[in-house]
């Protein structure tokens, strides 16, 4: 009896031992064949004298099936999105339709290359032109940048934006104002950019509170950063005043779109006073998040900051053909090689035009509607710290099982064994032990039934048999690791058995 | 584990000792508690200037990283340097693992700190936040 016979979904995590790529090699295998060497050889001794390398350190030999079994096998070690529900909250988990991959695989597409000249690398011109066009109607923005790499790539060009745009009216201004409830990637952000970070505190409703942000907007600040709907998943109801106290002091209001997937067809920042925000293309847009990425973070902003947008920008020229225009003497600068990572504006695209508007603002009602069918099946069962209404996701805290000693981290590892990817454990830090949820629209009534019943079945467990939630998880390949050692001596690389 | 009753307190969970013109800076046992297991801890050079209610720097946990808030404004004289290696210390005893001493500016500042019996009352109101 381990506590295992109630689980009901089918996949456990496949268990098997498999050595490091290194330990695996024996002298003198390879994966390659070169034909014999039909040009003059080369002594690069001769070439570069001792910088010449010798000795080119422990590469593993092995053959090439070994290395398809050895990647193979490693790869069904992970959990993704395809394998069942991924409700890690604020990360927006949310299926990559397959049609995506089918529109990036064209060969049109999958071998264009960067350097091609514009005259032909129209099609790639278009997709970018037509998915900035859907992005600029779904945020409610004038202008837009399809470079930044991810969110917080996004975040800094926003931020870089609003400094050149204040110091072109003749003061950069000292401060950022961010909200107790933010990612952690907001105040770097700041920092980065040489603003210094002043904390802005929430009211007991989990929003900004009003009067704070009254007293501490001055003529020092340059923006607030704030995620709308915020961490809790509340959306801000006074967005609109917030943006007017920031105006009339000549801030700017910064917005984080890392919570877009409330909001895509319903509202747009645009209209409820943003000044510019980020999107995150690998949450909201369905291309693929984390290590299959690469993530894409667009920038968009209002006409104020169109001039400080990163150059190049892609325009319509004389004769009617697409082009990018460099000449933006107050632009930025670029902040990507290239145009940013086009394989997932591709991505983006197809997902927008798949749904289409109507099959967007669905998207959104269902992820809202799946998040509160979650919040309601587990208010029983665990503390809901705030009560006001929630959007995409929804935030516990592990208050009543801390009596037990059961912390939110040891009931996600709890959470493994049930075939479920842990939550988002620990953030946003305005809730002590939080339980951050997000499901997406992505999961079925059933497979939300099932979420559900794991973890009313965990809180079950907590009351009855806490140990077996202290040492899971129990059904992966190893059980509970020791991540405090890990972190104070960290072991980063192999090294050859001496 | 009981807080000690010649030290201060503040808010954000530091305490301060003071010994004439020296005080010595640290966590609380309730903060080091809600961090969980610390794995790094970031101080100040010798001779930076510290202000009271500002950042002076960083401890980071399993969970997440937090800000350090100087508790007085003063010049650090000393660091702890035995936490570079041996952060688990401040997990250990939070109120002997000292983090800086700093030459106060104005030794009376102390006095608008909270006492360990109004800060005893904070945490218990904050319930464990």
């Amino acid at each position: 009896m381990n506590g295992n016979e109630k689980i009901r979904k089918a996949t456990t995590h496949i268990s098997q031992n498999e050595v490091l790529i290194f330990e695996r090699s024996s002298a003198g295998k390879k994966a390659y064949m070169l034909p014999p060497l039909d040009v003059p050889d080369v002594d690069p001794a001769k070439l570069l004298g001792e910088l010449a390398r010798e000795d080119l350190g422990h590469m593993p030999e092995v053959s090439e099936i070994e290395i398809i079994r050895h990647y193979t096998r490693l790869s069904t070690w992970n959990y993704a999105v395809d394998h069942g529900m991924y409700p890690l909250g604020s990360c927006t988990m949310k299926y990559n339709a397959r049609v995506n991959e089918t529109v990036a695989r064209l060969p049109g597409l999958a071998e264009a290359h960067p350097y091609q000249p514009e005259r032909i690398s129209q099609g790639a011109l278009l997709i970018m032109k037509l998915l900035s066009e859907q992005l600029l109607e779904i945020t409610g923005m004038d202008a837009i940048t399809l470079q930044p790499a991810a969110g917080a790539h996004g975040e800094l060009t926003g931020i870089l934006m609003v400094r050149a745009c204040l110091e072109s009216r003749g003061n950069p201004r000292k401060k950022i104002l961010i909200p107790d409830s933010a990612h952690g990637t907001n105040p770097a952000t700041a920092a980065m950019v040489g603003y210094s970070v002043e904390n802005l505190k929430s009211n007991a409703a989990g929003m900004v509170d009003i009067p704070s942000l009254e007293a501490q907007v001055n003529e020092d600040v340059a923006a607030l950063m704030l995620t709308n709907p915020n961490t809790l998943g509340v959306f801000e109801r006074e967005i609109h005043k917030i943006a007017e106290i920031l105006h009339r002091k000549g801030a700017l209001l910064y917005m984080d779109g890392a919570n877009m997937n409330a909001l895509v067809g319903k509202v747009r920042p645009g209209d409820f006073g943003a000044d510019v925000m980020h999107l995150n293309l690998h949450k909201t847009f369905s291309t693929p998040h984390g290590g299959g990425g690469p993530g894409s973070g667009p920038v968009a902003c209002k006409k104020i900051l169109d001039p400080f947008l990163p150059a190049p920008v892609i325009v319509t020229k004389a004769d009617g053909t697409l082009g990018f225009e460099y000449n933006r003497p107050q632009s930025i600068g670029r902040v990507r090689m290239f145009y940013g990572n086009f394989g997932m504006h591709v991505r983006a695209l197809a997902y927008i035009m798949a749904n289409g508007p109507d099959g967007l603002r669905q998207t959104t009602e269902d992820a809202v509607l799946n998040a509160n069918y979650v919040r309601k099946g587990l208010e029983d069962a665990y503390e809901l710290p705030y009560k006001t209404p929630t959007m995409h996701e929804v935030v516990f805290s592990d208050r009543r099982q801390t009596a037990k000693g059961i912390k939110t981290g040891d009931i996600a590892k709890r959470l493994i064994d049930y075939g479920f990817h842990p939550y988002t454990v620990s953030f946003p830090l305005v809730v002590p032990g939080a339980l951050m949820i997000e499901p997406t629209e992505s999961e079925s009534k059933a497979s939300l039934d099932l979420f559900i019943e794991a973890m009313k079945d965990i809180a079950e467990e907590v009351e009855q048999n806490p140990e077996i939630i202290l040492e899971a998880p129990h059904n992966t390949r190893i059980s509970r690791l020791d991540e405090t050692t890990a972190a104070r001596k960290p072991i980063l690389r192999w090294k050859p058995q001496s | 584990m009981a807080y000690p009753a010649d030290y201060k307190y503040t808010k954000e969970h530091e305490w301060l000792k003071v010994e004439g013109n020296t005080g010595t800076i640290g966590i609380t046992d309730h903060a080091q508690e809600s961090l969980g297991d610390i794995v790094f801890v970031e101080l100040p050079k010798v001779g930076t200037e510290i202000i009271a209610g500002k950042t002076f720097g960083t401890v980071e946990s399993v969970k997440a990283v937090s800000d350090l808030f100087a508790p007085v404004t003063g010049t650090v004289t000393e660091i702890n340097e035995a936490l570079n290696t041996a952060p688990e210390q401040v997990n250990k005893d939070a109120h002997a693992a000292w983090m800086i001493k700093v030459e106060l500016k104005d030794p009376s500042e102390a006095n608008q700190l909270l006492s360990v019996g109004d800060y005893e009352k904070f945490v218990a109101e904050e319930g464990g936040h």
